[in-house]
Parts: C-alpha cells; sequence; structure tokens
C-alpha cells in the first residue's frame, strides 16, 4: 500500500518536471475546505408533505421541497454528500402499491450518495428489497448485516469512500439485530454481526488503511435506550469507540433539538445526530478542514 | 551528477511540497432544517410523482361498498358493530383459504379492540377505509390452541372488559357481576378437553396486548393474509355494511 503510494507520488513529481516552479507555488497554498453532510432517516414512504390538517406535522416535509433545499445546498457547496440511515421503506401507500420504487426512484434524482438498511426495508422481504435496487442509483452499506447467503450478497459494501476536494470521506453503515423485529421468513439467512465489533474493525480499516479524513458511522440501531443500558445505541457506540467522527442515527424515531456532542472512548468530541423522522427534518453537518495542525491538536471546536 | 540523479533530486524537491497536504479537521457546524412549507417545491420532482399519486389516489378512493350508519369501536360494551364485521370478515375471507391449504376449519376469531384504527363513516367505503382502519401491515394467522389456553383466552376477556372483536359462531356469556359464566361454539358448549383454530393476527400472537395464551399452542399456521387485504376483499365483495351489536359477548344485566 505504502509503496504504491510513493510510486504514485514519484510518477506525478517527474510528471511536474517541466513545469518548473508553477507546480510548487500552486501546492503550497494553504486553504480552507468544507465538507457538507446532508441526512434523513425514517423517512418511511413519505413522499407527499403532511397535509394542512394534520393533527402532529401540518404542511411540514414532502420530496419535492426537500429536493430544493438540498440543491440551494449543494449550489453552496458542491463537496456535499447526501446521506440516509435506513427505514425507507413502508408508512404510506406509496410503498403498498410500488413496493419501494418510488422511494428510490425520488432519492437517485435528488442524488442520494449513500444509505445504510433499516429493520422496515425487509418488509416485502429480502427479495422485495433486492428487487427494487435497479432504481438505487446510490449505494447501500452494512458492515454488520452478512448477506453472504442471500440474494442481496455483493450488493451491499460494508463502507464506502467517496472524495470531495481532495477530502477522503469513509462511509460504513450499521443495522439493528433484526431478530424478534422482523420476521426470519423475511430477511432469511442474513446474518447480524456484532455492531460494536464491526464499528471498531471498521474505524479502524478507513482510519489506518484507507487514511480517511473524516468517518462517518450510518446507523439504524437507535439513539439510545435509556431503559435498557445494555442495548447497544448510537450514543453507547459513540462513546466506546474511536476515530468516528459522526454518527447518523435512525430507527427510534429521535426529534433533536441540535445534534448530540459526545467524547469517544479517547475522550474526544464526535456528533451523533438524527433528525426525527418522515422526512420532516434534513440534517446539515459542515466540516471545516485546514492546514493547521495546532489548532486541530487543540481538540477540535464543535459548534452546534 | 548525471540525468537521472537530478531527476531524483527534483522529485525529492517537489515530493515535499506536492504531497497531498496534511489537513485537520478544525470545526464542525451542525444544525437541523426543517421541511417546511416555506420551501420551494422542485417542479421536476413534484412532476414525476404527479402520476404515481393520481393512481394511488384513484385506486384508494374508489368506491368498493356503501356504509349505512357510521361505525366506530366506542359503541359497544363487550362486542360493537364495527369489531363484529372485521372478526365475521377475517372468518369469511381467511377460513376458505385455511381449509384449502390444510384441509381444517377455523373454530373462531379474536382481534383485538385496539386494532381498530379509524371510524368508518357512513355512505361510501372504499380502499382507503381499509387503510385507515387498518393502517398496519398486519397479518392473518391460525393458532392450534388446547383447551386450557382457550379457558385462558376466555379469562383474559371476562377480565379485560373490553369489546375485543370475536366471530359470530362464539358466544360469551359474563355473569352480572361480570365474572364468566358460559361459553358456546355454534351453540355448543366448548369442550376443553378439544384443541381449536383461532385465527388472529401476528401482534397478538407475538404477545401484543398481553394475549400471553397464543404463546403455548400446539402449532401456528401462517396465512401470508394481510388483515388490510381482508377488509378490501371483503368490502369488494358486499354491496352494503350494515353489521349490527348483538349477543355474541356480553354481560347479563340485573
Amino acid at each position: 500500500m505504502q509503496r504504491r503510494q510513493f510510486l504514485q507520488q514519484t510518477a506525478a513529481a517527474s510528471a511536474l518536471v517541466g513545469l518548473s516552479g508553477l507546480g510548487l507555488t500552486s501546492f503550497t497554498t494553504a486553504s480552507t475546505k468544507k465538507i457538507t453532510i446532508l441526512h434523513t432517516n425514517d423517512v418511511h414512504s413519505h413522499i407527499d408533505a403532511f397535509g394542512p390538517d394534520d393533527g402532529r406535522n401540518p404542511n411540514q416535509g414532502g420530496v419535492a421541497r426537500r429536493a430544493s433545499l438540498v440543491e440551494a445546498i449543494r449550489k453552496e457547496n458542491p463537496n456535499t454528500l447526501l446521506l440516509d440511515a435506513g427505514d425507507i421503506f413502508q408508512g404510506t401507500p406509496y410503498f403498498n402499491y410500488y413496493g419501494g420504487e418510488l422511494e428510490f426512484k425520488l432519492m437517485s434524482m435528488l442524488k442520494y450518495d449513500v444509505a445504510t438498511i433499516g429493520n422496515h426495508d425487509f418488509d416485502n422481504s429480502i427479495e422485495g428489497l433486492y428487487a427494487q435496487l435497479p432504481h438505487a442509483k446510490f449505494d447501500f452499506v452494512s458492515a454488520n448485516y452478512d448477506f453472504s447467503n442471500t440474494i442481496m450478497d455483493t450488493h451491499v459494501k460494508p463502507y464506502r469512500i467517496i472524495v470531495k476536494d481532495d477530502i477522503k470521506i469513509g462511509i460504513f453503515g450499521l443495522g439493528i439485530e433484526l431478530d424478534g423485529l422482523v420476521e426470519k421468513r423475511m430477511y432469511k439467512e442474513t446474518v447480524y454481526l456484532d455492531p460494536t465489533e464491526m464499528a471498531q474493525e471498521m474505524s479502524r480499516v478507513l482510519k489506518e488503511d484507507e487514511k480517511c479524513d473524516l468517518i462517518i458511522c450510518l446507523s439504524h440501531l437507535g439513539y439510545n435506550y435509556s431503559n435498557r443500558p445494555e442495548k447497544i445505541s448510537d450514543l453507547k457506540l459513540a462513546s466506546i469507540t474511536k476515530d468516528i467522527d459522526l454518527i447518523i442515527g435512525g430507527h427510534t424515531h429521535t426529534f433533536l433539538k441540535k445534534p448530540t456532542v459526545v467524547k469517544n472512548s479517547e475522550g474526544k468530541n464526535m456528533l451523533v445526530n438524527q433528525v426525527g423522522c418522515y422526512g420532516i427534518n434534513l440534517g446539515k453537518i459542515d466540516f471545516y478542514f485546514d492546514a493547521d495542525k495546532n489548532k486541530a491538536a487543540n481538540g477540535t471546536s464543535i459548534i452546534v | 551528477m548525471n540525468y537521472k540523479h537530478f531527476i531524483f533530486l527534483f522529485s525529492i524537491l517537489i515530493l515535499n511540497s506536492c504531497k497531498k497536504q496534511d489537513v485537520y479537521l478544525n470545526k464542525i457546524e451542525g444544525q437541523q432544517i426543517n421541511i417546511s412549507d416555506s420551501l420551494e417545491i422542485d417542479q421536476s420532482i413534484e412532476d414525476f410523482i404527479k402520476p404515481y399519486r393520481e393512481h394511488v389516489n384513484s385506486n384508494l378512493d374508489s368506491v368498493l361498498a356503501y356504509a349505512v350508519e357510521t361505525y366506530s369501536k366506542s359503541d359497544g360494551d363487550y362486542n360493537t358493530a364495527i369489531g363484529n364485521m372485521m372478526a365475521d370478515a377475517v372468518y369469511e375471507e381467511s377460513n376458505p383459504v385455511f381449509n384449502s391449504r390444510t384441509g381444517e376449519d377455523i373454530d373462531f376469531v379474536l382481534l383485538n379492540h385496539g386494532g381498530i384504527r379509524s371510524i368508518i363513516s357512513k355512505g361510501d367505503v372504499t380502499t382507503r377505509t381499509a387503510y385507515e382502519v387498518m393502517p398496519f401491515d398486519n397479518s392473518i394467522v391460525v393458532v392450534k390452541l388446547k383447551g386450557a389456553q382457550v379457558r385462558e383466552l376466555l379469562d383474559y376477556l371476562s377480565k379485560a372488559k373490553r369489546a375485543h372483536p370475536i366471530s359470530k359462531k362464539l358466544n360469551i356469556v359474563l355473569d352480572v357481576d361480570g365474572n364468566f359464566k358460559s361459553a358456546t361454539l355454534n351453540s355448543k358448549p366448548l369442550d376443553f378437553s378439544k384443541t381449536y383454530n383461532v385465527a388472529t393476527n401476528d401482534y397478538l400472537y407475538n404477545g401484543g396486548d398481553r394475549m400471553d395464551f397464543f404463546k403455548t399452542n400446539d402449532s401456528l399456521y401462517v396465512l401470508d393474509y394481510k388483515v388490510r387485504n381482508v377488509l378490501i376483499d371483503y368490502f369488494t365483495k358486499i354491496d352494503t355494511l350494515n353489521p349490527v351489536i348483538d349477543n355474541r359477548f356480553i354481560q347479563l344485566k340485573k
């Protein structure tokens, strides 16, 4: 790996020989880089906005409005990613009529980059999910669902790396335990692996092997289970792992006033966020990078 | 110093500056943006959704039957018109499926009062009505219960004092004090040495509403038939919806 990197760098340097000092100056300018992460979770087939007479969320949500907002943010910062933390399916007749086709097509039109899989995404069984994959022009990640012996084999990767403005962003997925939540005949031979172990493994691979600058976990584990402290949740996972910068959560339909700052196992601050459900909110997290090592050594400043 | 050396030295020089510059995460800003009606609608997305929406709506609003009155689960003490309709619909629509697959018949149906999620309004009954009454995707299962568990079931219903829907061939009578008095199936007393095929939904089978008696069973038959689809099929079959409160589950008056 290191040998290959060295070779690539030498090749690049050799190619620049003829350009004299020009190349040198352009590489030395230090500048701040900004990566914007947009996210949704538990949209549950809510394609249309709630009507004006809705008892809880009148006039909120709706994919067509989300689309214009995402587009405006992308215009402001082209280095933007759009992610979803699962439970895309189930909740309005659109799902019952079209089996998730419209949800995936619209997410593709909004240029979602990566999503993870929620328990309700198995509601038409694993075959039903597989059948809709051709409509999804974005990737699915899950590090703790082993699909090897299912029809989904090779269609879900543990993680994905996206490079924006030379910033290497690693995104891995985690799903909730399916036993007791989804009928076995729906998820078939999907094997649930321990999310904590897989998160530790993923953060090591993404940090040490892949040398990512930013590590994001797309989780459908749930925000927090105060009555069941032994149950793994985003807050718990955040505190017992390291090198993860952001956990984007789902499943518990948790509406937070603002993202939660959590100290990881090394005492460093990171963020856990979730934006409720039904496409009512869009999460927006901006990451600023620069060349100043001293500033970073004093701890990343988090403004929420 | 030959040509090769020169390239090497020059490469080193450039490498130091040209190597991907180390960047450090210095600042994170997080916020949540509400998707409210103050945001513009993306017209291309809206246009894309439109034919899907129109198809779903026209299908949901297609008239299947006519309701003579408005039916609510709060109208009735131990049985309600809407609950009776649901339990009887489950029996009528599920029994042929169960019988064709097993050669046996469903003995009776038990659903839960809380599972009736909406009223049925007087007038047109549509597919949307079925979605309102049953928005969840629960399915019908048939559970083989021994006499002992049927006893527990009756005990549960006596104590619950709620109009949990049962199908019409089952008759349960509580005495004036609200204690269990008698139960018959097809006008014959229940035989607690026998096993019975009880149809219910998978929510209750899995312990919903604490109907724990379903847990101890001889066998489970998954019908793969959603309660909502039972209602749609039933509404499609009938012309007029006219269920009534009857004597299937009553408490004797003083």
